[in-house]
């Protein structure tokens, strides 16, 4: 397919653009550019159908089924669209007079409220522009915490080896040096080995529950109580929060500071690089630290006037991404206090129904139930066929379904993760298990045609270590 | 799966083979190079470097994962392998071929498996 720029020819064009309606200045010559930009020359037909083009080469929630495990691709709906491109919303700026965005400011502090009720928190912020950055937001109010107490001996955070590989990253951008506790044989914490290397020097542990291989660590108390006991702190990692909100709270866990993925969990399209949302919810005892600018009740109305004397400072301009927390407001408030506890059930159901039905041809990692999501491993069949988890998700490509991740987590060899989600029907999940055990056994009667798959995609095995290395980030003119 | 009976190994599957007293040299084993699959970066230590038993002295990167480079030795960095920097992917090709520091001055060794040892590790991990 070719691109824009190749389309161009010199001298076409159209007229998207609306007239301009104000006063043309002229622009001081150390400024005003010398040549003109090297735009794209192309008839609104060709835009259009180019545009088509690609978005008909997107593959989305929309478009089918997308079990992307721990990055939860459920269905986002339309209304949410809806509310987020209301003028109100759309047309503001974040310097306008406070008097003037008061629905704006209402929307922040009620999404705050719903989301500290459903996490068991006491205050949040929506600075943090996504997951990863919320963490940072995190992990740097942890250590707020023990600086502020004089308590500077704490140099290590806790990390379990099933974790997100940001959350160790996470603990070294902030300055500690990390530990990593092996899990036990039923992909929860080893709890002995966690004792073993708890002692004065734990400014926290990371870990989100459910963990990454769908386990719900039923140790949950126990371990925030030895955490707590040394002196440290706990962290949730909200990545998996759509497997319980609304039924447990890692306030109620013994957490004492969690980050939302809210594009993830709470419903706006992500994936794509953003805009997303990384809110950090804490108790109490660490409000002080958290970002500023903070929004509250203001006199009459709602605004930035809170300071905070302690706090960390600024993570991100202004507040973050507001139209993602417009979204997921609407999305908690469609849902309602029955409905969010209902979609986690729902996601909980699907996957372990998913997964009770491949059984009979995939073996689970981990036996048992699972929460929102499971892992399945290919070592036995890699092992005798030579077919690996990479080439089963490239036959899958072939299906026009979207394979699960891949390999992750580490310590699972030959993985594959599955999440479909709360809003993918049985019919669907039916078709889906079909497809899967067809792949599968494709795999077993002709294990080197699946070395060449996908043969049906727009674009075969990409070079994934020339885009690693030599990746072609601009178009080149020359 | 090979495994050359002139080297010394680690648990997390490094190399290591003894040049001398106080010097060895340490790369990935073809076990390791193959789970982590095609090689994209390699992050080492300069020379004059110092590496600790039991920490990580650099790490790897592959298309799936970002890997720690353990060190079982306590010593200094007295050479660096250069081009693997460049053309990582060599280790992918020739993993026992191709090492990654030489390490100088050794003071500690930590715990290092014969041959023998490390294949019951690679039957246990299969």
């Amino acid at each position: 397919m070719e691109l824009v720029f190749e389309l161009s020819k010199e001298g076409r064009g159209c007229d998207l653009l609306p007239s301009c309606d104000v006063p043309e200045t002229a622009i001081s010559e150390k400024f005003a550019r010398v040549s003109a930009p090297r735009l794209p020359q192309l008839s609104e037909t060709d835009i259009s159908r180019h545009y088509t083009k690609l978005a008909s080469r997107t593959f989305g929630v929309n478009k089918g089924f997308y079990p992307l495990g721990s990055c939860t691709m459920k269905y986002n709906p339309r209304i949410n669209e809806e509310v987020a491109g209301l003028p109100g919303f759309t047309g503001i700026h974040p310097l306008q007079p406070e008097h003037t965005v008061q629905g704006c400011l209402e929307v922040m502090a009620k999404a705050e409220e719903y989301l500290c009720e459903i996490t068991g928190m006491d205050a949040m912020t929506f600075q943090p522009a996504a997951g990863a950055h919320g963490e940072f937001t995190g992990v740097m109010l942890i250590k707020a915490y023990h600086e502020k107490r004089g308590d500077i001996k704490r140099t290590k955070i806790i990390v379990p080896d099933s974790a997100h590989g940001t959350n160790p990253a996470t603990a070294v951008m902030a300055g500690y040096k990390v530990i990593n506790v092996p899990s036990d044989p039923e992909g929860g914490i080893d709890i002995e080995k966690l004792k073993a290397v708890v002692d004065d020097q734990v400014a926290g542990l990371m870990l989100t529950n459910p963990n990454t291989v769908g386990i719900f660590d039923k140790n949950i108390l126990e371990i925030t109580r030895i955490i707590k006991d040394a002196g440290g702190l706990c962290y949730y990692d909200g990545a998996n929060l759509n497997a319980v909100m609304g039924n447990v709270r890692p306030g109620d866990m013994g957490f004492d500071v969690v980050h939302l993925n809210l594009h993830k969990t709470f419903s706006t399209p992500h994936g794509g690089g953003g805009p997303g949302s990384g809110a950090v919810g804490c108790k109490k005892e660490l409000e002080e630290f958290l970002p500023k600018p903070c929004m509250g009740k203001c006199g009459e109305g709602y605004g930035m006037c809170c300071d905070r004397e302690n706090s960390i400072g600024k993570v991100k301009a202004f507040y973050g991404n507001f139209l993602v927390v417009v979204k997921a407001l609407a999305y908690i408030l469609t849902l309602g206090k029955e409905g969010i506890p209902e979609a986690s059930k729902m996601a909980v159901l699907n996957a372990n129904y998913m997964m009770q039905q491949l059984s009979d041809t995939y073996e689970a990692a981990y036996k048992g139930r699972c929460m929102h999501e499971f892992v399945l491993t290919l070592e036995k069949l890699h092992h005798e066929t030579g077919v690996s988890a990479l080439d089963i998700a490239k036959g899958l490509l072939d299906e026009g379904i979207h394979p699960p991740t891949m390999y992750f987590p580490l310590i699972v060899h030959e993985a594959l993760m599955v999440e479909p989600t709360e809003t993918e029907g049985k019919d669907t999940i039916d078709n889906v298990v079909a497809i899967f055990k067809k792949v599968y056994n494709e795999a077993m009667s002709n294990p080197e045609a699946m070395h060449e798959k996908p043969v049906k995609t727009v674009i075969r095995r990409p070079d994934e270590v020339r885009a690693a290395r030599e990746p072609v980030l601009r178009y080149n003119f020359d | 799966m090979n495994v050359p009976s002139n080297l010394m190994y680690t648990k997390t599957h490094e190399w290591v083979e003894i040049i001398d007293e106080k010097t060895v040299r340490t790369g990935l084993t073809a076990y390791a190079a193959e789970n982590l699959g095609d090689l994209v970066f390699i992050n080492l230590p300069e020379v004059g470097d110092s590496v600790t038993n039991g920490e990580a002295l650099g790490d790897v990167e592959s298309v799936k994962a970002v890997s720690d480079f353990m060190s079982y030795v306590t010593g200094e960095v007295t050479a660096v392998n250069e081009q693997i920097l460049d053309e990582p992917g060599t280790v992918n090709g020739d993993p026992f071929g191709t090492w990654f520091v030489e390490i100088g001055n050794v003071t500690e060794k930590g715990e290092l498996l014969t041959p023998e040892e490390y294949e019951k590790v690679l039957a246990e991990e299969a």
